[in-house]
């Protein structure tokens, strides 16, 4: 039976509906177990030795003392884990990014880790063991990395998109340009041009739940992993990779996650804690402290960005132009490309393009970050789009209508638009309540829009009938907001039960087949895809029994509201089998009752945004509030409203701490100086107002339900809505994320004496 | 028109490729191509320009008609639809 993913048009039952989450009581309990709540007889301490120094040649490691201390059961160095990668250069990079070979390259890159039979024994093994380094000069700053003298990272990187190919190294990754028209031309059309150039600085996802596993490698060559992950195969098969060993003897297991963001879709502790329980013959559990995670797994990019947009007075813009320079960290990978594709995909311009270059420097590797790159490119774009509205005495939101992309726009990362919501969210936002709420004194408002991309890939999904008829689903995606709830309200839709009557839990790696990661807002798309075509299967085989059991063809039974119906005047006073009915008699009709679904959930669409914030700036000390903050997003169909709520306030939530206070700070020795919550604040429910959220449904046509993914794009316009809310409110443009309160009260004294 | 891989008949695609790709092609930012699927228009490009192969292991998505799909290789290329060969771009 083919896969159709068409959307169904018809009314839901049970979709839609607020029901309550399963893993709520849980949760708010404790009884959830999370990366650190696993034991194991005789299990060990793992710990990392981290490098001091931003970049350093490592001469020597030395851990004979070390090995000499009681207690001490493994210790391991890069020797431990040689390069099995055959020239796969991103698999050799994070192998080196978990363990550093022969430099290291930033300030808590791993050199060294023990397993030992206690933290006290395992702190004391790391102090006895003496690293041998030549230090070497670094950069930490964008701008600085790209300069020709810079302190080299690796003698292996010539800047890809140049021709001819460069024949010196440097930490140039890549240029990369996308757009089309004529930009030159159409800035000679314009009336007046803007140009202006940002800065952003790094910060991290911010995740509540450090990074930890439990690692039990047996000698016999089989390996179990229980760690807090958004992607358990992915993680089985890069350990498995990275170690040489079968994936089928790696068997991974998911925690509840306490956050990810992106930051837990790359491996860091993991492969160590493995190869250390492969030493030590015993299992090592390995939690990062919260210094580590700031240190040594993947904030997001800093940047720094040149924008330039010209328009004629009645608000046509003619052409637009960005140049966006994003460090990606210690490895070469392709951030502000992804910047580049993003930042102009709101609108229909006939010219415009924009040019990506991507640098290393001594900093952790970038990982992604909810939508990733997108809110530093929008930022930049946002804030601009408000200083053009000014110049030719526009109204912010009338401008953005008036050059919003819509069906048939030609994409400034190139195709052609479906449908899409950019037009509506911002209609929407036009005319909400909060765009003609008052304003206090020391208040702005601000609006800005964003975009970002959606994901299917493969899934697997198992839907399994229980003898007394109840439902449960095993799923390889992890539940990171929601999902759980979300399938069993497709599986129940489809079947025709009640929610209550379906179970969903996130399945084993060798339970399944593979599944990609929670990432790409893909989780309920892809998943709730795989769960109906699985449910639709588990209901043939509920038809062909009840044929059985009635004694009649298969094609005289239909299935409606939950329950067999046979079909045709002769069978009109045959009562209806409910699947509780067909499942006590599953063994005799031919044993158990399932579905199984293995897809590709490809042809996802696109993701729209508008956010509205107030904000109010103290002019005494530069600090801004937010006093109230509106999400406007197309959500397809909401498939557990609260969810999509909760998505919603979480991406303004985190994009308020991005805008005002989150920031990555570094000494001029290259080590961070805030790898702490305490210094590196992120909002508390006391610094935020009730997010308010709007949901608009526009389903897509390739998903049964119509769902669009929700998890990320939310993320993308608070930056640069908070930058028009200070710059209405306090009459100063900040162009530095964040806007601390010194940055802000420097940009107000700056303006007054002026 | 280019010769690369398209033949004579009514299904040819104009396939529209991102900066990254245009080097690997003589610099065009076009190529005619009469694939029907997304593994024979990769099959038709690497064999063409072997270059672009390392892009394909890498992950190139392909935008038809404006939807993206990563992995399903056997998608077909409709009449007249609109290609596109994206990076393939990871998530958060």
């Amino acid at each position: 039976m083919p896969l159709d993913t068409s959307l169904v048009r018809k009314p839901f039952k049970v979709i839609g509906t607020r029901v309550r989450r399963p893993d709520g009581i849980d949760k708010v309990t404790g009884r959830a177990k999370y990366g650190a709540d696993a034991f194991a007889p005789g299990q060990l301490v793992g710990l990392v030795l981290r490098s001091p120094h931003a970049h350093a040649k490592i001469r020597k490691i030395d851990t004979s003392k070390a090995e000499k201390l009681p207690g001490v059961k493994a210790i391991i160095t890069s020797a431990d884990l040689p390069d099995l990668t055959g020239g796969d250069r991103s698999m050799r990079d994070i192998l080196e990014n978990c363990m550093a070979r022969s430099k290291a390259l930033y300030d808590g890159h791993a050199v060294a880790a023990v397993a030992a039979v206690d933290m006290h024994t395992a702190k004391q093994a790391l102090k006895l063991i003496k690293v041998d380094y030549q230090v070497l000069p670094h950069v930490t700053d964008v701008d600085e990395a790209l300069k020709p003298n810079a302190p080299l990272l690796h003698d292996d990187i010539f800047t890809e998109g140049i021709e001819p190919k460069p024949t010196k190294p440097s930490n140039f990754i890549k240029i990369a340009e996308y757009g089309h028209g004529d930009v030159e031309a159409g800035f000679k059309e314009a009336d007046v041009i803007i140009e202006k150039s940002y800065k952003t600085e790094q910060t991290h996802q911010g995740y509540i739940e450090p990074h930890a596993c439990l690692a039990n490698v047996s000698p016999d060559g089989t390996g179990e992993l229980w760690v807090t992950t958004q992607g358990p195969f992915v993680y089985r098969n890069q350990c498995a990779a990275l170690l040489g060993m079968d994936i089928n003897k790696l068997r991974v297991t998911s925690s509840e996650i306490g956050g990810g963001f992106g930051g837990k879709t790359h491996v860091w502790g993991e492969p160590v804690a493995l190869a250390l329980s492969r030493k030590a013959n015993r299992p090592v559990k390995l939690v990062m402290t919260r210094d580590e995670v700031f240190r040594a797994t993947g904030p997001t990019s800093s940047s720094s960005i040149d924008i330039k947009i010209g328009v004629r007075k009645d608000g046509t813009i003619t052409a637009a132009f960005a140049e966006l320079r994003y460090q990606n960290g210690a490895f070469p990978f392709t951030w502000a490309e992804f910047g580049a594709m993003t930042c102009w995909a709101c609108y229909d311009f006939k010219n415009v393009k924009s040019v990506s270059k991507d640098v290393v420097l001594n900093r952790p590797k970038c990982a992604a970050y909810r939508a990733p790159s997108a809110p530093i490119a929008a930022f930049a774009v946002e804030s601009t789009m408000d200083l053009v509205a000014a110049a030719i005495g526009m109204d912010p939101v009338d401008l953005r209508i008036k050059n919003a992309a819509k069906e048939g726009t030609k994409s400034s990362y190139g195709p052609v638009y479906g449908p899409i919501g950019i037009g509506p969210t911002l209609e929407a936002a036009k005319n909400h309540p909060h765009m003609k709420a008052k304003l206090g004194k020391n208040q702005g408002r601000g609006m800005a829009c964003g975009f970002w991309f959606n994901f299917g890939g493969q899934t697997c999904v198992d839907v399994n009938v229980t003898p007394d008829g109840s439902v449960t689903v095993a799923v390889g995606t992890v539940d990171v907001g929601g999902s759980r709830a979300s399938l069993a309200l497709a599986v129940a839709e489809e079947l025709g039960v009640p929610y209550e009557q379906v179970r969903v839990i996130v399945a084993d790696t060798s339970s399944l087949g593979h599944n990609d990661m929670t990432d790409g807002s893909r989780g309920t798309f892809s998943s709730s895809m795989a769960a109906v075509d699985a449910t639709r299967k588990a209901i043939q085989t509920l038809r062909e029994r009840a044929a059985k059991i009635w004694e009649i063809p298969v094609d005289e039974v239909e299935w409606m509201d939950g329950t067999a119906r046979a079909v045709g005047e002769k069978h009109g006073n045959k009562a209806p089998l409910s699947v509780k009915d067909i499942s006590a008699q599953a063994a005799n009709t031919g044993g158990p009752i399932a579905g199984h679904s293995e897809i590709v959930a490809d042809g996802a669409g696109v993701s729209f945004a508008t956010h509205i914030c107030d904000a109010e700036v103290d002019p005494e000390t530069g600090r801004t509030s937010i006093k109230r903050y509106t999400v406007i997003q197309d959500a397809g169909k909401a498939m557990h409203p609260s969810y999509v709520e909760g998505q919603y306030q979480g991406g303004a939530a985190q994009g308020i701490g991005w805008a005002l206070n989150e920031e990555y700070i570094y000494g001029k020795d290259g080590r961070l100086q805030n790898a702490g919550f305490l210094d590196y604040r992120i909002p508390v429910c006391s610094d935020l107002p009730m997010i308010d959220t709007q949901i608009l449904e526009i389903p897509t046509p390739n998903h049964p339900s119509g769902v669009r993914g929700v998890g990320e794009t939310s993320i993308v316009p608070p930056l640069g809505a908070i930058a028009n809310a200070i710059s209405n409110a306090a009459g100063v443009r900040l162009n530095h994320i964040p806007m601390s309160p010194p940055r802000v009260l420097k940009a107000i004294k700056a303006a007054k004496k002026k | 028109m280019t010769q690369f891989p398209a033949t004579e008949g009514d299904h040819i695609h104009t396939v529209h490729l991102w900066g990254a790709l245009r080097p690997l092609v003589g610099g065009r930012e076009t190529v005619e191509s009469s694939a029907r699927t997304i593994r024979e228009l990769f099959r038709l490009l690497s064999e063409a320009y072997p270059g672009v192969e390392a892009h394909i292991k890498r992950g190139v998505a392909v935008s038809i008609d404006g939807k993206i799909y990563r992995d399903q290789w056997d998608t077909e290329l409709p009449p007249g639809a609109e290609i596109y060969l994206m990076p393939r771009i990871p998530g958060g």
